[in-house]
């Protein structure tokens, strides 16, 4: 059983929901980010997300935008995102690591090379903003062929139809884009969000994690009730930068504090959600 | 040539998918996805109307000014020696480029979709000025996205766009120019996909744009084709066009791909020259890759970073171009070369001087290139450029290269 199966089941017998957190690998500091990483396990993370800086992020709003530049400013590239993986693993072999990002730089690395690498790291699925489901095909039969799951957005402007065929190729979960928009934008409509939630439901067993505008305990606290996990990236984000201008001088790990603080605090949201 | 390029292969692409050979396709987030579609739906039912096309048609007679003419620059071409060198007039165009001929289609593509906000990505601000143009003539709220570096150095440009009604939104992400406009552009679109019209100004983003655009400028060919015949009882040798994204050299070159005599080159951005890394010139020294929902031609680094690029034409200052030319280089139909800064600002120069018309800065890279090749062709030969859009814009630039304080 793929860890991501595992982690699903295992929420599923104790009827609790996952919380799924995003950062950006190599923000605030290469160095800093497998630290992170078992700290947000810590702090109640049940997969982790981990952005893969590119220069052009097209999906991304400000504050992910941002968290990218600094990644690369800091000399972040794909190769070294799966390294972080590796190292993640000589102290964590429980946590799923779902990887998300922009084709280019896979692309570059060649389809069938990083598939082999990122199993070899112990990556566990690929999110891939620009590869929907008509173009996925140059990468989704080499991840297959090393056990990753490649996982499809749904948005609200998904289509019933299109919904449908999505599902019959998605393997991991689902991710349910909550908000038309760029990440951390919008106000969160969660009568909608139930809405498509259930209507994806009806077409599929795979699980579903719902993301963009999740923003603090309460917020995903509502989601939750719907969803099988959250995600939630930009909130973290803005906190770290919050806390590294508040004064000079500060540890990684004190910046790192900031956003292991709102995560406890959106799994205690999580855990007494109205499900 | 190679062998097995067959006139039937030019009108085979792109295909269902997007795709034009290996290059092209829809590389966008799920949201967007559903958007492609109803355009796509829309414009394949458009396309063969005759309404819609009497309709555009008659707005580029009336609005735009077309035909544009196809103008021997007799002196220019006596000066060189070698072939006769022909203008097609975009420049004479209503807003001074090419570019409107394509916002002219696409706004009435947003009006037969009920939008009522469109949003348009520029560089040089050509594009802008067309969107704001035909936005204000519609009736529609028009935001444009422009880096701000791009606003540095276009500023009457944006001065245009405000004095025509438009929201001009400064850009302050990677590099400040056309791409991150582009970036910022498509995130807009995504957040506001239900009522905004994505107005691409060229050849490149994911399908169906580089075909709508490319339909769109294509009555640039048709009518130099056309003039050509008419006005010399042949068609030219050789066609030459600057390439940034490319819709201009695209909409000179399309209606003649099946003409196996008439020579094409795209013309790119050069820069400090090539060796030097300071370039926007993807197709002479880039590699295959996915930017702006379309795999093509890019500027980028090992680990698949988007390059910055460097051009004295804001216009060309792009790493990627659309993937119509990534494969017509591939199937080796069109010749790409590049004219660096130095050589663009002395052919825009001598137009200014010898033939009383000021080009572009991004159109003198194609006069650069033009004047090399004329040298080394015959008087019997003809060379039609595609005079894409006039230098009015860019004359601060060209005063403070020569260090002229206007």
């Amino acid at each position: 059983m793929s860890r991501l199966t595992q982690v699903f089941a295992d929420l599923q017998s104790d009827k609790r929901r996952g919380v799924i957190p995003y950062v950006v690998a190599g923000d605030p500091s290469p160095e800093g980010t497998v630290p992170l990483m078992h700290s947000l396990v810590g702090a109640g993370a049940d997969i982790l997300e981990l952005g893969v800086p590119f220069s052009d992020p097209m999906s991304e709003g400000p504050v992910i935008q941002k968290g990218h530049e600094r990644a690369l400013a800091n000399g972040m590239s794909l190769h070294r995102v799966l390294t972080m993986v590796a190292e993640f693993r000589k102290d964590n072999d429980r946590t799923p690591i779902v990887m998300m990002g922009y084709a280019n730089p896979i692309e570059r690395f060649g389809y069938e090379a990083f598939a082999a690498a990122s199993a070899e790291a112990g990556v566990d699925g690929l999110i891939t903003v620009d590869l929907p489901p008509e173009e996925v095909d140059t990468i989704d039969g080499a991840l297959k062929d090393v056990g990753l799951d490649n996982i499809f957005l749904i948005s609200p402007t998904t289509p019933e139809p299109r919904v449908q065929k999505i599902v019959e190729r998605a393997r991991g979960f689902i991710y349910y884009v909550a908000v038309k928009g760029v990440t951390g934008s919008g106000e969160l409509d969660t009568d909608e969000v139930a809405r498509s939630v259930a209507l994806i439901r009806e077409k599929t067993a795979l699980p579903i994690a719902v993301g963009f505008g999740i923003k603090n305990a309460a917020s995903a606290s509502v989601v939750a009730a719907c969803a099988d996990a959250v995600v939630v990236g930009s909130a973290l984000i803005a906190e770290m930068q919050q806390k590294a201008h508040s004064a000079e001088g500060l540890e990684e790990i004190q910046i790192h504090g900031a956003a292991v603080k709102l995560l406890q605090s959106i799994r205690a949201g999580v855990d007494s959600s109205p499900s | 040539m190679t062998s097995e390029v067959t006139p039937e292969l030019f009108a085979s692409v792109p295909d269902q998918n997007g795709r034009f050979g290996r290059f092209g396709g829809k590389f966008v987030a799920e949201t967007l996805m559903s958007a492609l579609s109803d355009l796509e739906q829309l414009y394949q039912r458009l396309k063969d109307d005759a309404a819609f096309q009497r309709e555009f048609d008659e707005d580029l007679a009336h609005y735009v000014g077309r035909p544009s003419p196809l103008y021997e620059a007799a002196r220019l071409s006596d000066a060189i020696g070698g072939a006769r060198i022909l203008l097609k007039r975009e420049d004479l165009n209503h807003t001074g480029a090419h570019k409107v001929n394509n916002t002219i289609g696409q706004a009435l593509l947003a009006k037969h979709m009920g939008k009522k906000r469109v949003i348009a990505e520029t560089g040089a601000g050509q594009h802008g000025v067309a969107s704001a143009t035909v936005a204000a003539r519609l009736g529609l709220e028009c935001h444009v996205f422009m880096g701000e570096e791009d606003i540095r150095r276009q500023a009457l440009n944006v001065y245009r766009m405000k004095l025509l009604g438009a929201q001009v939104v400064s850009v302050t992400s990677g590099s400040r120019t056309l791409k991150d406009a582009m970036n910022e552009a498509m995130r807009d679109w995504v957040t506001n996909v239900e009522d905004t019209f994505y107005i691409i100004g060229t050849v490149a983003g994911p399908h169906p744009y580089p075909m709508l655009v490319r339909d769109f400028q294509s009555v640039i060919g048709r009518e130099a084709r056309a003039q050509s015949l008419a006005q010399y009882g042949k068609l030219p040798d050789a066609l030459v066009a600057c390439v940034g994204g490319g819709s201009n050299a695209i909409g000179l070159f399309h209606p003649f791909l099946q003409d196996e005599s008439v020579a094409m080159y795209g013309v790119e951005a050069g820069g400090k020259g090539l060796e030097t890394g300071e370039h926007a010139a993807p197709l002479s020294v880039g590699s295959p890759g996915v930017l702006h929902g379309n795999r093509t031609y890019l500027m980028q680094d090992e680990d698949g970073q988007i390059l910055e690029t460097h051009s004295v034409s804001a216009g060309l200052d792009y790493p990627g171009v659309g993937p119509e030319h990534a494969w017509l280089k591939d199937i080796g139909r069109v010749q790409y070369v590049a004219a660096n800064d130095d050589e663009a600002l002395a052919a825009f120069h001598r137009l200014t001087r010898v033939e009383g018309i000021m080009p572009a800065l991004e159109t003198a890279h194609a006069m650069a290139h033009a004047e090399k090749l004329a040298a080394s062709m015959s008087p019997e030969q003809h060379i039609v450029v595609n005079l894409s859009g006039r230098g009015d814009k860019d004359i601060l630039t060209v005063a403070a290269l020569d260090g002229i304080e206007v």
